[in-house]
């Protein structure tokens, strides 16, 4: 049992780093906002969540792992509601540059 | 191993602030900043001081100069002065303090004074004396307690100040003008609105938490009143300041302020009257150790109360700032 929970830890804790390390490169690589928004996503949500069970598994005591547990439950609350925020900001701003061009586009065109 | 990542992180940073000319990414820089020194403050084993350092720093200071950026613009005016004076005091005065530094002890060297003056009698004596399982409330509540009646006054006077400063009388007409701006601006982030509406009851919990558990973990008044603050904050942000407005009275906000000071104050007074030391609490009660838990409980409830509503003084002044010279700029368009 304790052979199972110690390996099944290091497996969860292993592929959350593997995550994360992934979410770095992947912000350094990625052409445009959008897709570097898509590495963070995974690393704040999928890597945390794969972290912190891992964690959960390899802690005996009870309220740390409730503690744990918590801090988990925040995470998958406030994490994708932050990468919802920055993508609408990112997506007004966007509507808000394109409408900005066409009005002087055509300001400049009614111009000449 | 850590520390030297850490600190060479910090270095990283420190030095692409200077570098930096878009000011919001130089705030973004500062809250990594202070996110960084609260790790490598966990990794001393300071607790109660990464706390703070993540509350305040990380948190609410970043809140509050990214608010002061967007009345003032984004980007750094460059500069015309030949930086030449400035490098040679700056290179002065930091050569003599690294000389000040070989004088030290070595870091963590077991004979350096101040392992040797008050530190033992703290951690020796402290559970008798005060009776609280964290020594770092005992000694900042307790011991030091004048410390940091003096910090509380630079905060409230930091209120006072911001205050005097920017202060607007508002007109009815006005508000309604910015409601309505604020409502078309706030109508888009229902997400947002939702989960934020679910987290606030639980900041405000874990706020009081941290109150009140100073005793025996990390925390304290510092640290809970500014994460009351950044409750209020987030409600302001998503549901318009006049709707925060109608919620929290600035009238009674200004008076918890001066109230937490003078709370704080007058428990020293109290002792003082019983014959005691200033801000000796054994005076308190019968029972020494109980007046002590009384008194600590006390000034970290003044201390609480005072950063909370200082704070929310803060940002409602400079949100309200803003939303006046936005309506200038519209009125002129």
């Amino acid at each position: 049992m304790d052979t199972i929970l110690q390996v099944s830890s290091a497996l969860f804790l292993l592929i959350g780093s593997f995550l994360c390390l992934s979410g770095g490169v992947g912000i350094l690589r990625f052409p445009d906002f959008y897709t570097r928004m898509h590495a963070v996503g995974v690393t704040e949500t999928l890597a945390t969540t794969m972290i912190l069970i891992g964690l959960i598994l390899h802690n005996p005591s009870f309220m740390v792992d409730l503690k744990l547990l918590i801090i988990l439950l925040m995470t998958l609350f406030i994490s994708p509601t932050a990468s919802h925020a920055l993508a609408n900001a990112a997506i007004h701003e966007d509507m808000a540059k394109q409408t900005n061009s066409k009005l002087n586009s055509e300001a400049t065109s009614s111009k000449s | 191993m850590i520390d030297i990542v850490l600190l060479a992180f910090l270095v990283g940073v420190a030095v692409a602030i200077v570098y930096m000319k878009d000011l919001l990414a130089v705030v973004m820089l500062t809250g990594i900043y202070s996110l960084l020194s609260a790790s490598f403050f966990v990794a001393m084993d300071s607790v109660d001081v990464a706390f703070t350092e993540a509350a305040v720093g990380a948190g609410i200071s970043t809140l509050l100069m990214l608010v002061a950026i967007t009345m003032t613009g984004r980007s750094e005016h460059p500069e015309r002065h030949k930086p030449l004076l400035a490098l040679a005091v700056v290179i002065v005065t930091g050569s003599l303090l690294i000389y000040g530094t070989l004088d030290m002890p070595y870091f963590g060297s077991a004979e350096a004074p101040i392992h040797q003056h008050v530190a033992p009698r703290y951690i020796n004596d402290s559970m008798q004396e005060i009776g609280v399982p964290n020594i770092v409330t005992s000694v900042l509540a307790s011991y030091r307690a004048f410390d940091t009646f003096g910090e509380v006054v630079v905060i409230f006077t930091a209120g006072i100040g911001v205050l005097a400063l920017l202060s607007v009388v508002r007109r009815t007409e006005d508000s309604s003008k910015i409601e309505s701006f604020n409502t078309s601006m706030h109508e888009q982030h229902l997400i947002l609105r939702v989960v934020i509406k679910m987290l606030i009851p639980f900041i405000l919990l874990f706020a009081f938490y941290v109150q009140f558990h100073g005793d025996f973990g990390p925390g304290g008044g510092f640290q809970a009143g500014v994460i009351f603050a950044s409750a209020i904050f987030l409600y302001a942000m998503l549901f318009g300041m006049n709707t925060t407005r109608r919620v929290i009275n600035q009238s009674v906000i200004k008076f918890l302020a001066a109230f937490g000071v003078l709370l704080y104050g007058s428990v020293g007074v109290v002792s003082l009257l019983n014959g005691k030391n200033f801000f000796d609490y054994s005076a308190l009660s019968s029972d020494p150790v109980a007046g002590q838990h009384l008194g600590i409980l006390l000034i970290e409830l003044g201390v609480g109360l005072t950063v909370a509503s200082v704070m929310v003084i803060i940002f409602f002044n400079f949100v309200g700032r803003r939303d006046i010279s936005q309506m200038k700029e519209k009125k002129d368009i």
